[in-house]
């Protein structure tokens, strides 16, 4: 642990760390939720009181967090890593029996005025854990499989008590996220290949094994995966939210139907129009060139956290801040192919954008990691 | 655990070179979802719009203002009335059932009409108005404007509803109209979208549904913005439909409300036709019924009360009933014999009282005889011998030929509902109904109009006015559609000599004219009005031959319904004749007695102006009676010519 220790000296201290955040990902994480609120504004009818102002209030107790958790110094965190992860997996565990099942099947906590959801908190305390590990591990070993079973069991756990509430996208997310801080941490790349291949190869005989007395997944759940090839064949059934939305993206065109004028989402065409699916709100009141807009604030959001991540010589730093950049990005991701009729409907929202707390505050929180590890970041 | 600094330099650089290559596979994730993006809103962007389009936008139809139907004179018989009601919408209500109190106390409200609204409001989406009270008087519309805002979500509305002005007087030859039923729909191949609109009604019965295309018009369209839940936020446009046509019927409302007054509650039927263009001037069929409980949905009650009416005031009998004409049917008979030359207007038959062929007698209504009987006397004293033994002579063949001629034993094309064809038997006919071959008592029967044949009193009315004018006289029902007077068709000649018509004609001189006419009593004295007719009385029973033996029974001491039909067929002025009347009064005894006097008020009415037959046309013996008889009519005020085609 010394290794960290002589970098206190050159470490920025006091008021001296306000000069060394990264005020562009700041800019850029504000206008990002900035268009969030000009939307919320717009699918409440031009109603601020209704979505904005609750989501504004939330985006600045959340600047209030990323800035606390910024300016206190990323060893910190990366002691507190092993702790923040035990207590999510606690929490995970409480809200199995005690949660409240709600808002698209997402389990939460109500603490007083504060909703907890430990899902949510699990992809931050997850990567927060990876990156300490690898950090702790020597890097030879990185590829030796008893070192790479054991980030695969920590990503494991929260999985799973993820899938049993039930959140598949999350599920999902967590994996993605997990494999992708082992990716950077210099797993072999040997491991992701066999895992890819024996991924088609499950996916190839759940297919071939529909309809005979061996199929892996319920019918339901086959036919949930055929609106999502074919949402015209239930055009008022399951298909119905993305055909909808579908339409609402592509009807915007290049311009879109100007601030409000949205009629799939005004006329309540569009489904969850606040939360999932307020990009094809966006795509159809802006078009593409507003959607196109939007996409590139987040790339350059990502990209200022890649940057910020290479030029960090400690290696749980830029490991914490690529994990969380991949985080945001598959988050991003999922609900924009999403959206788009690119992948079935899982319930993921958009980061920053879409009406909801407790995902905004821990994205907050994640980005006051990334913060931190920039402001006390090996010069 | 002490690292070297080369091994950590080592470690970062290997987590950079991991993270540009996850960076640039980010990269093409972004650059797919922005090709995505650019395929949907750009290149796809016109279908795209279109179906938005699609959602947004619902066309809905704008019901046509109906046809209304008026007399001959533009006096109004179905017009559409402002109907006052209230509905309430549940979303703005609230608490419906609250609201419904508070209204029950502005307006007389019953406990099952709460409960009906609170299970039709629980039923439709919160923003479907259910209708409250319908048909309101102005006053109640009015206090519930005035307590609008105690009774949120409440409102109430003007809609346009049909309504008959005369209703019983029209009920049969207007009909009414309905909602459309699911049979309807059956029955209807490829149905006018219009029909399945809740609450639109077509015609039900007579012209309102015959002439249902004329009045119903064209649907007018508006495009609604709906949401998703299909209620409607705005108008886009609106197309405004075409009202139905305008229908002036040939009816005279004067004429017919007196006509069916004069029914009164007799189970009868009366028809006045105009001898030269065939229009129907009145066509009652008595009792009747009041179309508007129709339209309003009739109560159980009320329509049991019809049904269960002996009477049968639903029936049209002017042309929906099929009599035996009786004696009316022996211008029928004489006029084929002529035409067949097997007799001539002089040529005489001896009357004992009976007639005897086959083995069977049949007997003459007199049973003392009436001695020689030439043609005229054989009408004017209705002898039935005659007829007997010249209907010998010619055939059923020639006789049924000649009724067919006249307008007996076909459909006549009115827009009415349930026209009888009647019946007008011969050997074909016979054959193919019964398999039996005819018999020459059936042509005995059927001489006298008695026997298998059926005339309905529309069917005597044409008779009567084609033997009057020598012409094939077609009814008419209907004067002009919306501004175009339809053209009246030009009646072809009879075909039969007018020298044998005419000698007919005296006969129906004599019955009314002649001291000994069966119909003298129903003379008109006023020269230029004379009338001629012809009774006849149908039996309705077979007589046994032991009541023969007893002695025939009068018909006051039947049961109603056992009795004779009375009928009566006249024709007026004499010398050129303008009007003829056809009358039949079920089970009401003597044809001259009972439908006589009818027959003559009615023509007297259709050849004066009116409000009551002149005094002066009758016998001056006869004119105290008449005048308390007439003046007591419940005749209604109608109201005069609607100007200007005004719409409610």
């Amino acid at each position: 642990m010394s290794f960290l220790e002589y970098r206190v000296k050159t470490a920025p201290t006091g008021l001296a760390k306000v000069l060394h955040i990264n005020w562009a990902l700041v800019l850029l994480v504000t206008a990002t939720a900035s268009v969030g609120w000009l939307m919320l504004t717009s699918v409440a009818g031009g109603d601020i009181d209704t979505w904005a102002g609750p989501q504004m209030k939330r985006f600045a107790v959340g600047l209030v967090l990323m800035f606390s958790v910024a300016f206190v110094p990323i060893w910190f965190w990366r002691n507190m890593a092993g702790l923040a992860y035990i207590v999510s997996l606690a929490l995970l565990v409480v809200v199995e029996f005690f949660g409240t099942v709600g808002m698209g099947a997402q389990r939460w906590i109500a603490l007083g005025p504060i909703v907890l959801q430990p899902s949510e908190m699990a992809k931050v305390t997850l990567v927060m854990m990876l990156a300490a590990y690898y950090d702790w591990l020597d890097p030879k070993k990185v590829s030796r499989p008893l070192w790479v079973l054991l980030p695969v069991l920590i990503i494991l756990v929260p999985t799973a008590l993820v899938v049993i509430q039930p959140n598949l996208g999350t599920a999902l997310l967590l994996l993605m996220v997990g494999a992708a801080v082992m990716f950077l941490a210099g797993v072999s790349l040997w491991y992701f290949g066999v895992v890819a291949a024996m991924g088609v190869g499950a996916i190839f005989s759940v297919f071939s094994l529909r309809g005979t007395p061996w199929q892996f997944l319920h019918d339901y759940q086959y036919r949930r995966i055929d609106t999502f090839f074919d949402p015209t064949a239930d055009p008022l059934g399951a298909g119905y939210n993305i055909i909808q939305a579908k339409i609402a993206l592509g009807s915007g065109g290049w311009a879109g139907k100007g601030f409000m004028q949205g009629t799939q989402s005004r006329l309540n065409f569009l489904p969850e129009k606040h939360t999932d699916f307020i990009f094809n709100t966006l795509a159809e009141e802006f078009g593409f060139v507003g959607a196109a807009s939007l996409l590139v604030l987040y790339a350059l959001v990502i990209a200022f956290c890649v940057a910020s991540a290479m030029q960090n010589r400690d290696r749980f730093s830029s490991l914490l801040i690529l994990g969380i950049a991949a985080n945001f990005f598959f988050y991003l991701a999922v609900n924009l192919s999403m959206v788009m009729g690119m992948a079935p409907v899982v319930g993921v929202p958009l980061p920053l954008v879409s009406y909801g707390g407790s995902a905004m505050l821990v994205l907050m929180v994640a980005f006051g990691l990334v913060q931190s590890a920039h402001v006390h970041r090996l010069r | 655990m002490r690292r070297s600094a080369r091994d950590s330099e080592d470690s970062a650089r290997k987590v950079n070179r991991r993270a540009l290559f996850l960076g640039g596979a980010m990269t093409a994730m972004f650059a797919v979802l922005g090709a995505r993006m650019r395929y949907l809103q750009v290149d796809q962007a016109d279908e795209f719009k279109l179906l938005a389009e699609e959602n947004r936008i619902n066309i809905r139809l704008i019901p046509p203002t109906r046809g209304q139907i008026f007399d001959r004179n533009g006096r109004l018989i179905a017009g559409n009335e402002q109907n006052y009601r209230v509905v309430i919408t549940r979303e703005d209500a609230g608490d419906v059932e609250a609201v419904l109190r508070r209204l029950a106390d502005v307006i007389p409200l019953t406990e099952p009409d709460i409960e009906r609204v609170m299970t039709e409001a629980r039923r439709h989406s919160p923003f479907v108005p259910i209708i409250v009270a319908d048909r309101m008087a102005w006053d109640d519309l009015s206090k519930v404007a005035i307590n609008a805002p105690s009774l949120p979500g409440v409102t109430p509305e003007v809609v346009l509803s049909r309504a008959y002005p005369l209703d019983t007087d029209f009920a049969h030859v207007v009909g009414y109209v309905g909602p459309v039923s699911e049979n309807d729909l059956a029955k209807i191949e490829d149905p006018d979208p219009l029909l399945k609109i809740p609450e639109f009604q077509i015609g039900k019965i007579g012209v309102e549904t015959w002439m249902e295309d004329t009045l119903r018009g064209k649907a007018g369209t508006k495009r609604i913005e709906v949401n998703a839940y299909g209620r409607m936020m705005r108008e886009i446009d609106r197309v405004e439909g075409d009202a139905g046509d305008d229908i002036r019927l040939t009816i005279d409302a004067e004429i017919q409300d007196f006509v069916q007054a004069r029914l009164g509650a007799e189970s009868a039927a009366a028809v006045a036709i105009d001898v030269i263009t065939g229009d129907i001037l009145a066509i009652c069929s008595s009792p009747s019924f009041d179309p508007n409980l129709f339209v309003r949905g009739i109560s159980f009650k009320d329509y049991a009360a019809l049904t269960e009416n002996d009477h049968r005031p639903l029936a049209n009998k002017a042309v929906q009933g099929a009599y035996p004409p009786g004696s009316t049917f022996k211008m029928v008979t004489a006029l084929a014999a002529l035409e067949a030359g097997v007799i001539t207007p002089e040529t005489a038959v001896y009357c004992p009282g009976h007639y005897e062929t086959g083995g069977r007698r049949f007997h003459c209504w007199k049973r003392g005889g009436h001695g020689m009987v030439s043609l005229s006397r054989s009408l004017s004293e209705s002898c039935d011998v005659y007829y007997y033994d010249i209907a010998q002579r010619v055939g059923i063949d020639k006789i049924a030929e000649m009724g067919r001629r006249l307008g007996l034993g076909m459909r006549h094309d009115l827009p009415m509902s349930a026209i009888t064809e009647g019946i007008m038997p011969d050997k074909a006919w016979k054959r193919q109904r019964y398999e039996q071959d005819w018999r020459i008592g059936d042509t005995i029967n059927a001489s006298i109009g008695q026997g298998y044949v059926l005339a309905s009193p529309l069917q005597l009315a044409v008779m009567t006015a084609r033997v009057a004018s020598g012409r094939a006289v077609q009814p008419r029902l209907v004067r002009s559609v919306g501004d175009t007077e339809l053209p009246v068709p030009e009646a072809p000649p009879l075909g039969v000599d007018g020298s044998l018509l005419r000698s007919v004609r005296q006969g129906m001189y004599a019955v009314i004219n002649e001291r000994r006419g069966t119909g003298h009593t129903n003379r008109i004295v006023d020269p230029a009005l004379v009338m001629a007719g012809k009774s006849g009385t149908s039996q309705v029973r077979n007589i046994s031959a032991a009541e023969r033996a007893r002695g025939v029974i009068s018909n006051d001491q039947l049961p109603w319904n056992r009795r004779d039909h009375a009928l009566f067929v006249g024709f007026a002025p004499f010398d050129a004749p303008r009007v003829a009347v056809a009358v039949v009064v079920e089970h009401g005894g003597g044809g001259s007695s009972v439908a006589g006097p009818i027959v003559r008020d009615v023509i007297l009415r259709c050849l004066t102006p009116g409000p009551l037959p002149p005094l002066s046309a009758y016998p001056e013996s006869q004119r105290a009676r008449m005048e308390t008889l007439l003046t007591s009519l419940p005749l209604r005020k109608i109201e005069p010519e609607v100007t200007a085609r005004s719409r409610a």
